[in-house]
């Protein structure tokens, strides 16, 4: 077996330096009755060539996003990710290390988390961010809970325009910790109607921008609200890229901004791993989940990065603790800070920008179609078309002939009514052809 | 002196005494200083060619960004050094034993990463029709289909991102069972002193409240103890198998039947699975939920602290809970079903947002495929025979926390024998940086004193296990010999001497910040 270096030998000498007669002596503790003396039922061990050729098979059975136009977002984006990214990603320092428990020698590791969380709070306007959590819908439910640690109130506010699978994650949890969840009623220009939720007892108000119908909104004046309330703001992003274009949710006057960062430096994944970017105001950091990264120096006097503020998390804190995590999405958060040094401030706007125009094209050409209705006032890379026909259908038809038309809303969320919603999402993969075959093809289909 | 043919010569002129000696630029050797990507300077720089951007249109008029956003920039070489430079000062399990107990360091094939790599496994998306991902779900049902084989339960929930996140997915599955059946008052879950921070982190997240088991002196669940806390009020318990202080819980059957009978659940930390794979099923222990570190025993990268994955295993009793998505297969293909109904009508709600971490499951996929059943059952016993080697080798100078018996894929060792010496567990670990190798897991568990955890994993060869065990025996009677200062100022030779962790948490700076403008100098 190729991964294992023991030898038959080498494997006697051992037994004989321990003392044992055979390696089931060093199995004695298992309870006889679960004791199995051969192999489970399972193929045997196979050669790179044959391991390869079922990973093909596997892989075949699969239509990739770069086949043909492709205009699925809805939490997850496909967009160019430069060479460079992966070239590093896959360095053995970066890839096979641990959590950096041991400072001295993993420097590496600790900058890049220094210069990811820099990188994150300059991204959303907020004081600090931490080292990254599992994906953005684990970060909007992490956000929830620890705006009850601030507040030490019981209910959430969600809008009716946050993406429903994040819901689903937050309310999962929050039924756990005895947290209210009032979600509003999905609405295309959903986030401005949570200020009539509003109440005494808010801990938060969860809006996302641009939301999952892709409409993009001002959310100044529901901060003003939930302040008011003694609530606080959480704002949810899931197209990291928009960060480029549209204000901050900082600037908007967000307590904690949580986002998906899978956008920037990491590919679709069918779904993972992707990275959480999570960041709030300086004043709640000791109430913030998961790992941050410090600066310090050494004894030298030599400028450092630490694991720090520790006393929050489980493995000092335990049942304490602000939140349960620990593994988190270090190499994603690496991808993520490759990719953004390259971009650049330059870069992140130029590619926003190219985004954008992309989905004002697309959006140009459908609404040409008739009875196709463009739902989405004010978008960034992503919108919602009414069809005169259900969506899922429509989207099986063209994906029949070559090209993912997007998501249909009701594979989100099956019981809002919103059978006929398509979301259409581009990026700067789109080409110009793609919008034009794909607009051919809608309308066909809904004739 | 020996030269070569232009006269330049070609070896030492003598050996010199590097003690104290200072390179006059900062640099050092191979290791280059290298600042943040803030004081590069490129604020105006950028390492893509995109074609250029056209004006705003004035469609998202009031919502756009104006201000600067602060993000320098870097061509592709600067990047490229600047991130080679960084990965320089990193230890990892490609250069050597890493040998972090709990943490299940072993090689991680490339082969796995060259097939996570393939488009038709990466450049998909999670919710593109799944008429066109037949391949991906039937991936994550063969995958499903080894853990349950490989565990002997029922039913597996793929989707936890990572062991903490798995432990999540247990509980909540223990208490929407507990509330489908009219039991939602049991509020407390029981876990031993010796459980992972994560446990109890875990059960309070669920409003749990925490009872600790006692241990006993050699080093299981003490069953009387147990027995005593057990009773209408306990939800479940949560036990690690085989636990952290790397002994398999001989009375774990027992633990099972108690817990049981007072109609709680039993939840394994599975950890430490790499210690039993293809030897013990947990199924044929008793066990109702457990969670599997794919970047454990299967061997997905750590990546300097993450990404995971923490598929949980699950008993009858539990299946019916287990969160979305389902994946399920007829004579129609695979399908995921996605939303609490039909056969998935009581799941518990998701944990995330789609189906999970499947760049992990295809590599932990290709890493089962290429063991086997025969190979992964070598795993285990190549991993405890290792961990026994090492214990055996090093008992007569340092102090085996349980030195009764075989210990199972970790040695553990206490500070005992460092009594007296002035040297403690850090400084011993620290010392082992200088020695070329990452210190084990340090004062974990919390039940022994001073404890030092060793996982060498069973990708280490005999060669590189006595090569570290060598040097841990040089470390061991240099303290005894009392050379103190070796221990008491580690690490010497590694990129920086020992952090002050406690200025970093006093004053915390966690991001960078341009620094201020100097003032105006008196005129």
């Amino acid at each position: 077996m190729r991964y294992l270096p023991l030898t038959p030998e080498d494997r006697a000498d051992m037994l004989g330096v321990i003392g044992a007669g055979s390696i089931d002596e060093l199995f004695v503790d298992v309870p006889a009755v679960a004791r199995r003396s051969e192999p489970v039922d399972l193929p045997h061990h196979a050669g790179e060539i044959e391991v390869e050729r079922e990973l093909l098979r596997l892989s075949r059975r699969n239509r990739s996003a770069a086949e043909g136009p492709f205009f699925v977002g809805a939490g997850a984006y496909r967009h160019h990710v430069p060479a460079t990214v992966d070239h590093i990603i896959q360095r053995s320092e970066f890839l096979t290390s641990y959590t950096p428990y041991q400072p001295e020698i993993a420097q590496g590791t600790l900058q890049v988390l220094f210069e990811f969380q820099s990188q994150v709070a300059a991204l959303t306007g907020m004081d600090v961010a931490n080292a990254s959590l599992y994906d953005g819908s684990t970060a909007t439910a992490e956000a929830v809970m620890m705006a009850q640690r601030v507040t030490r109130k019981n209910k959430a506010v969600l809008s009716g325009g946050v993406h429903p699978q994040y819901v689903g994650a937050v309310e999962t949890l929050a039924h756990a910790a005895g947290v209210t969840t009032l979600r509003l009623p999905a609405a295309i220009d959903a986030e401005a109607a949570v200020i009539a939720a509003i109440d005494a007892d808010t801990a938060c108000v969860v809006v996302q921008t641009p939301n999952v119908f892709g409409t993009a909104t001002d959310v100044s004046k529901i901060a003003e609200a939930a302040h008011a309330a003694g609530a606080l703001l959480i704002v949810v992003t899931t197209e990291a890229v928009s960060y480029g274009l549209l204000k901050s949710p900082g600037a908007m006057g967000a307590d904690i901004a949580v986002a998906e960062g899978q956008s920037i430096g990491n590919g679709l994944n069918f779904g993972g791993p992707y990275v959480g970017l999570f960041a709030c105001r300086e004043k709640f950091v000791r109430q913030a989940p998961g790992r941050l990264c410090g600066e310090t120096v050494d004894a030298d006097g030599k400028r450092g990065f630490v694991l720090t503020l520790s006393t929050r998390e489980q493995h000092i804190r335990r049942d304490k603790a602000t939140s349960n995590i620990c593994t988190n999405s270090g190499l994603c958060a690496l991808a993520f800070s490759i990719h953004m040094s390259l971009l650049g401030e330059q870069g992140l706007r130029q590619l926003a920008s190219l985004n954008h125009q992309k989905a004002l094209a697309t959006a140009k050409a459908l609404a040409a179609i008739p009875g196709v209705e463009i739902l989405t006032p004010r978008f960034f890379n992503e919108f919602a078309v009414r069809l005169p026909k259900d969506a899922a259908e429509v989207v099986e038809t063209l994906a029949a002939h070559g090209v993912i038309a997007g998501v249909p809303y009701s594979r989100l969320e099956p019981g809002a009514g919103l059978d006929d919603v398509l979301l259409v999402a581009t990026t700067e993969t789109t080409l110009d052809t793609d919008i034009t075959f794909f607009a051919k093809l809608l309308a066909g289909a809904v004739q | 002196m020996s030269m070569n043919n232009v006269g330049r010569p070609t070896r030492p002129e003598a050996s010199n005494d590097d003690a104290g000696f200072a390179s006059l630029s900062g640099g050092r050797g191979l290791l280059q200083d290298e600042p943040l990507i803030f004081e590069l300077g490129g604020w105006t720089k950028t390492g893509v060619d995109l074609p250029d951007a056209v004006a705003a249109d004035g469609a998202l008029a009031g919502l756009t960004r104006d201000d600067a956003i602060g993000l320098p920039g870097l061509s592709e070489p600067e990047a490229v050094r600047h991130y080679v430079r960084l990965s320089q000062k990193n230890h990892a399990i490609d250069l050597a034993l890493y040998p972090l107990g709990s943490c299940t360091m072993k090689h991680n094939p490339r082969l796995n990463e060259k097939m996570a790599r393939l488009p038709g496994l990466s450049d998909i998306h999670p919710l593109q029709p799944q008429s066109t991902v037949q391949g991906a779900i039937e991936l994550m049902d063969r995958l499903a289909h080894w853990l349950k084989t490989l565990t002997g339960m029922p039913a597996v929930a793929l989707s936890p991102k990572a062991g903490a996140h798995g432990e999540l997915c247990g509980l909540l599955a223990i208490r929407a069972a507990h509330e489908a059946a009219g039991n939602g008052h049991r509020k407390t879950v029981l876990a031993p002193t010796s459980a992972h921070g994560t446990n109890p982190a875990t059960a309070a997240f669920c409003g749990y409240t925490v009872v600790e088991i006692a241990q006993t002196d050699d080093g299981r669940v003490d069953l009387a103890d147990l027995e005593s806390k057990l009773g209408d009020h306990v939800a479940a318990i949560m036990v690690t198998n085989p636990n952290t202080c790397g002994l398999f819980e001989r009375d774990v059957v027992e633990i099972a039947r108690l817990t049981h009978a007072a109609g709680a659940y039993f939840y394994c930390d599975g950890a430490n699975f790499n210690a039993i794979v293809g030897r013990v099923r947990p199924g044929d222990l008793g066990v109702d939920a457990m969670h599997i570190n794919l970047h454990k025993t299967f061997s997905t990268p750590h990546g300097g602290g993450g990404p995971g994955a923490g598929p949980v295993v699950l008993s009858e009793a539990l299946a019916p809970f287990a969160p979305t998505p389902w994946v399920v297969h007829d004579e129609n293909g695979y399908k995921l079903i996605e939303e609490a109904e039909g056969v998935a009508a009581q799941a518990f709600g998701r944990m995330s947002a789609f189906h999970g971490q499947m760049g992990m499951y295809v590599r932990a996929y290709a890493y089962m495929l290429s063991h086997g059943a025969d190979g992964l059952r070598q795993v285990a016993e190549d991993a405890v025979l290792n961990a026994n080697y090492v214990k055996a080798r090093l008992s007569d100078l340092m102090s085996p926390a349980f030195p009764e018996g075989p210990c199972m894929h970790e040695a553990l060792f206490d500070d005992a024998w460092l009594e007296d010496t002035g040297v403690t567990t850090l400084d011993f670990a620290k010392a082992m940086i200088d020695e070329g190798f990452h210190p084990m897991t340090m004062y974990f568990p919390l039940v022994v004193h001073g404890a030092m955890l060793i996982e060498p994993t069973e990708t280490e060869s005999k060669a590189e296990l006595d090569r570290f065990i060598d040097a841990l025996r040089l470390l061991a009677e240099a303290a005894k010999a009392g050379d103190t200062a070796r221990f008491k100022n580690a690490p010497h030779l590694a990129p920086l001497k020992r952090l002050d962790e406690t200025l970093a948490a006093r004053k915390p700076k966690l991001k960078w910040k341009p620094v201020a403008p100097a003032p105006l100098a008196a005129e």
